[in-house]
C-alpha cells in the first residue's frame, strides 16, 4: 500500500496492528485507540514509534494527554459524507498543538483531498480502485482560498491587503 | 453592489472547470453515482422527477441588470424559457441536461454568478432582508455581512461534509422580512448598550418535519468575532450533530437535545479558544467591501410629489399597486417596488426569459440597474423615484408583472410539488393557482388585508407551511392527495408555528376550506384594520373549525 503526501505516493512505513496481534518488533505501528488506552504504559516504553487510531464517533480530545508519546494521529472517513474529521484534524493541530503526522483513512477521496490538506491532515490512505493521480491533480484545482486555516496557503483576504508573507524568491 | 476581485473571479473560474472534470470523471464512470451525487449537488444541480434541476445562487438576494439578462438567456437557451425563483432568494432552472450544465456555469461565471453551496449538507447561499440599504430604520447595511459570509462559507474546508444543509440569514431591523428564526442560524445586526454594532445570534430555528423557533443563544457577537463565533457554532455542529438519523440531523435537533445554554456553552469554549486568532476580522477588509454598497447617486427629491398623489387618486388600481407593492425609502421621493411573480393563475415564483429582459431593462432605466430576489418569490426594485412609478407601473402591466397582491392572500409562498420534485406528496402548484383564481379581484384582497398563505406539498416544508398566517401542507391519504390547514404561523419578527385545523382537505375541498377561513376572519374582526393573525391569536382556532368542518358537511350532504 501508497500513502500520499501533498499527492505524491510515498511508501507506507506505519503497520496498523489488529488489536490482539502481537506488535512487530521495531516497526512504526498504528493502534486503535482501545489497545492504547488498554496498553498505554506498555507502548510508550516502546523504542519505536507509536501511532493512535480514532474511528469516527472518538474525538482527538480522548488522547489530549498522550499526544507527546504519538507520533500519527489515524483519522477515519468511513464515508466520504462524513465530515467529523475535518473538523477532528483542525482541532488536533489549532486547538491541541500537535505537531506529529496526521493520516486519514477509509474512504478517502480526491474530492475532499484539498479539503483534508487545508484541515491539516498530512498523509492519507487513498483506496485501492481508486487513480492515485487524480488526487495530485485535484490539489492543483485551486489557486484561490477564502478561509484562513493553518496550512501554508494564503488567503485571498491577507494577498488583498498585502498582508501575505513574501516568498522568498 | 459587489464586484468580483480578480481573486473571486479567478476562484469562480477554476470552480466551473472542477465541476467540467467532475462531470467527464462521471460520465466516463470513474466516479459512481453515490461519489458525484454531492458533488453535483454542491454546485446546485438535482435530480428531480423528469430531469436536472440546476438552483443558482443569488448571494443576499442581489441581482444587476446585466446578471438578470443572463438568467434570462440561460432560460432560453438551455431550458424551455424560464425560470423560478425560491424562497432563499435563488432561481432554478427546471430542465437543463447535466452535460450543458458546465456551460451554464461559465456563463453565470461572465456574470459574476455561480451555483456554488445552492444544495447539499454544506452552507447554503447566504440570504438577507431584500430591503437592505433601503429601510430607514436599519442598524446597518446587512449586504456587508451577507458578502463576508459568502467568502468565508465559499468551500470551507472544514464545513463542506456537515451532517446536513445549513442556512444563514441576515437582518439589521426590527422588521423580520427574511424569515431569521427558521434559519439555522439567524443574524439580526443589533446596536448593543455601548452603542457599538454587533450580531445576534439566533441559532438552531428550521421548519421540516420538527419546526422549531430559533432560540437566542448569543445576544451580542462583535463584527471582529463574526467569523470566528461562526467557525466555532459550525464546529460543535460538524463534530455532534447526530450523522445516524437524516430527520435528526439538523443543527436545530442538536441545539434542543443540549438545550440552548448548554449549546451556547459549548460553542463560547470552543469560540473563546479561537477569536483572536487568523479568523479576526481586519477593519480594512469590512471597508474594503462596505465600499460596494456604497448609496446609488440618488437626486435631491421632495418627499411630496403631487402628481404622484394625484396619480394614486385618479387611478385606483394604480393607488392599489402602490399600497400593495411599494415600500417606504430611507430617501425621500424614492420607493422600493415589488414585482409580483404571483398573477393570478400562474406558478408562484415563476417568471419568463422575455419578463426576466424587461425587469432588466426596468431596472437599468428606474432602479439604478438594481434587482433583488426576495424570500416570498417575488422580486423588487430597490430604488425607484415616485414620479416614475405610474410610468414603471403601466410598463410591468404590459408584460404582466403588475399583480397588485403583495403581503395579501394571493401572494402565495409555494413549492415545485409534485409537478416537479421526487420528494413531494401533492402538488401545490395548482391549489396555489386554484387559490389566486378563487381571490383574484383586487378589491376583495385588499379588503382582506395583509394574509400570508404558504404551501408546502410535503413535511420538508420548503413552502414555509409552518410559518403562514394560513399554511397548506400536502399530505398523501392511500395514494390521493389531501392537505392539512395551519392556521396562525408567522415567519415576521412575531414568529410563531402554525397550528392544525383539524383533518385535511380533498384536492377539490381545499379551496372551499381556505374560503371558509376568509369568510369566517371577515364575520369575526373587530375592523379591517385587525389582521388576519391578530383576529386568530386574540379568538383561537375553534371558531375557524366550526365554520371550517361545519360548511363541509353542509356542502357534502347537500351534493348527496
Amino acid at each position: 500500500m501508497v500513502v500520499l503526501k501533498n499527492g505524491v505516493p510515498q511508501p507506507n512505513e506505519w503497520v496498523r496492528v489488529a488489536d490482539d496481534a502481537t506488535l512487530p518488533e521495531g516497526a512504526k505501528v498504528i493502534v486503535s485507540l482501545e489497545r492504547w488506552q488498554a496498553e498505554r504504559e506498555t507502548l510508550r516504553q516502546r523504542n519505536a514509534a507509536v501511532g493512535v487510531s480514532l474511528k469516527s464517533d472518538q474525538s482527538p480530545l480522548l488522547v489530549k494527554d498522550d499526544l507527546d508519546h504519538l507520533s500519527l494521529v489515524a483519522l477515519e472517513f468511513p464515508k466520504f459524507t462524513d465530515g467529523r474529521a475535518f473538523s477532528y484534524a483542525r482541532v488536533l493541530r489549532d486547538r491541541l498543538g500537535y505537531r506529529g503526522e496526521i493520516r486519514a483513512f477509509g474512504q478517502v477521496l480526491r474530492d475532499q483531498y484539498l479539503f483534508m490538506l487545508r484541515c491539516g491532515i498530512d498523509t492519507i490512505e487513498p483506496p485501492a480502485e481508486k487513480r492515485v493521480e487524480g488526487y495530485a491533480e485535484a490539489l492543483k484545482e485551486f489557486s484561490v482560498f477564502y478561509q484562513p486555516t493553518n496550512d501554508h496557503r494564503e488567503t485571498a483576504l491577507r494577498l488583498r491587503h498585502g498582508l501575505a508573507e513574501s516568498v522568498a524568491a | 453592489m459587489y464586484r468580483y476581485d480578480q481573486f473571486d473571479a479567478t476562484f469562480v473560474r477554476e470552480r466551473t472547470e472542477q465541476f467540467r472534470g467532475q462531470v467527464v470523471r462521471r460520465l466516463a464512470g470513474e466516479l459512481t453515482e453515490e461519489e458525484f451525487r454531492p458533488l453535483r449537488l454542491k454546485n446546485g444541480l438535482y435530480l428531480q422527477l423528469h430531469a436536472y434541476m440546476l438552483r443558482v445562487a443569488i448571494p443576499y438576494g442581489e441581482l444587476n441588470s446585466k446578471q438578470m439578462r443572463k438568467l434570462a438567456f440561460i432560460a432560453r437557451r438551455y431550458d424551455k424559457g424560464y425560470g423560478h425563483f425560491t424562497t432563499r432568494q435563488n432561481i432554478q432552472y427546471n430542465w437543463p441536461r447535466l452535460d450543458d450544465v458546465p456551460d451554464i456555469l461559465k456563463h453565470l461565471a461572465d456574470v459574476e454568478m455561480h451555483a456554488i453551496q445552492t444544495s447539499g449538507n454544506c452552507i447554503r447561499n447566504v440570504t438577507a432582508d431584500h430591503l437592505a440599504g433601503v429601510a430607514a430604520d436599519e442598524v446597518e447595511d446587512p449586504r456587508v455581512w451577507g458578502e463576508i459570509i459568502r467568502q468565508w462559507s465559499t468551500l470551507h474546508p472544514e464545513f463542506s461534509y456537515l451532517p446536513r444543509k445549513f442556512k444563514i440569514a441576515l437582518i439589521a431591523t426590527d422588521q423580520d422580512r427574511a424569515a431569521l428564526r427558521t434559519h439555522d442560524i439567524g443574524l439580526k445586526i443589533v446596536r448593543n448598550e455601548a452603542g457599538e454594532v454587533g450580531f445576534a445570534f439566533y441559532t438552531g430555528g428550521g421548519q421540516g418535519r420538527t419546526p422549531i423557533i430559533g432560540p437566542l443563544v448569543k445576544a451580542f457577537v462583535k463584527k471582529e468575532d463574526l467569523l470566528s463565533y461562526l467557525d466555532a457554532t459550525l464546529r460543535v455542529y460538524n463534530m455532534h450533530g447526530r450523522r445516524d438519523n437524516i430527520y435528526k440531523a439538523r443543527i436545530k435537533i442538536l441545539v434542543q437535545a443540549l438545550g440552548p445554554e448548554e449549546f451556547g456553552r459549548q460553542v463560547e469554549e470552543e469560540w473563546l479558544r479561537i477569536k483572536d486568532s487568523v479568523l479576526k476580522l481586519p477593519d480594512a477588509e469590512v471597508a474594503r467591501i462596505r465600499a460596494y454598497f456604497a448609496d446609488p447617486d440618488y437626486e435631491k427629491l421632495p418627499a411630496f410629489w403631487p402628481e404622484f398623489e394625484a396619480q394614486k387618486k385618479n387611478d385606483a388600481e394604480f393607488g392599489r399597486w402602490v399600497r400593495a407593492n411599494t415600500d417606504p425609502h430611507k430617501i425621500d421621493g424614492y420607493a422600493a417596488v415589488t414585482i409580483s411573480l404571483k398573477p393570478v393563475g400562474m406558478a408562484p415564483g415563476d417568471i419568463t426569459a422575455d419578463q426576466m429582459d424587461v425587469v432588466a431593462d426596468l431596472a437599468d432605466e428606474y432602479s439604478f440597474g438594481e434587482v433583488r430576489a426576495t424570500h416570498r418569490q417575488n422580486l423588487l426594485l430597490p430604488h425607484v423615484r415616485k414620479q416614475d412609478l405610474y410610468h414603471l407601473w403601466q410598463r410591468l402591466k404590459a408584460v404582466k408583472l403588475a399583480e397588485p397582491n403583495i403581503g395579501l392572500i394571493s401572494d402565495i409562498i409555494a413549492c415545485p410539488g409534485l409537478d416537479y420534485c421526487n420528494l413531494a406528496n401533492a402538488r401545490s402548484i395548482p391549489v396555489a393557482q386554484r387559490i389566486s383564481r378563487r381571490f383574484s379581484d383586487p378589491k376583495r384582497l385588499a379588503e382582506i388585508g395583509e394574509l400570508r398563505l404558504n404551501i408546502s406539498g410535503c413535511i420538508n416544508a420548503c413552502g414555509h407551511h409552518h410559518v403562514g398566517h394560513i399554511g397548506i401542507l400536502g399530505v398523501d391519504k392511500k395514494g390521493d392527495e389531501f392537505y392539512q390547514v395551519t392556521l396562525g404561523g408567522s415567519s415576521a419578527e412575531d414568529i410563531s408555528i402554525g397550528k392544525i385545523l383539524g383533518p385535511a382537505f380533498s384536492y377539490d375541498d381545499i379551496t372551499d376550506a381556505i374560503e371558509t377561513v376568509i369568510d369566517t376572519y371577515i364575520g369575526l374582526r373587530n375592523d379591517a384594520s385587525e389582521r388576519f393573525i391578530d383576529t386568530y391569536r386574540r379568538v383561537g382556532i375553534e371558531p375557524f373549525k366550526e365554520k371550517v368542518y361545519g360548511s363541509l358537511k353542509e356542502r357534502r350532504s347537500a351534493a348527496e
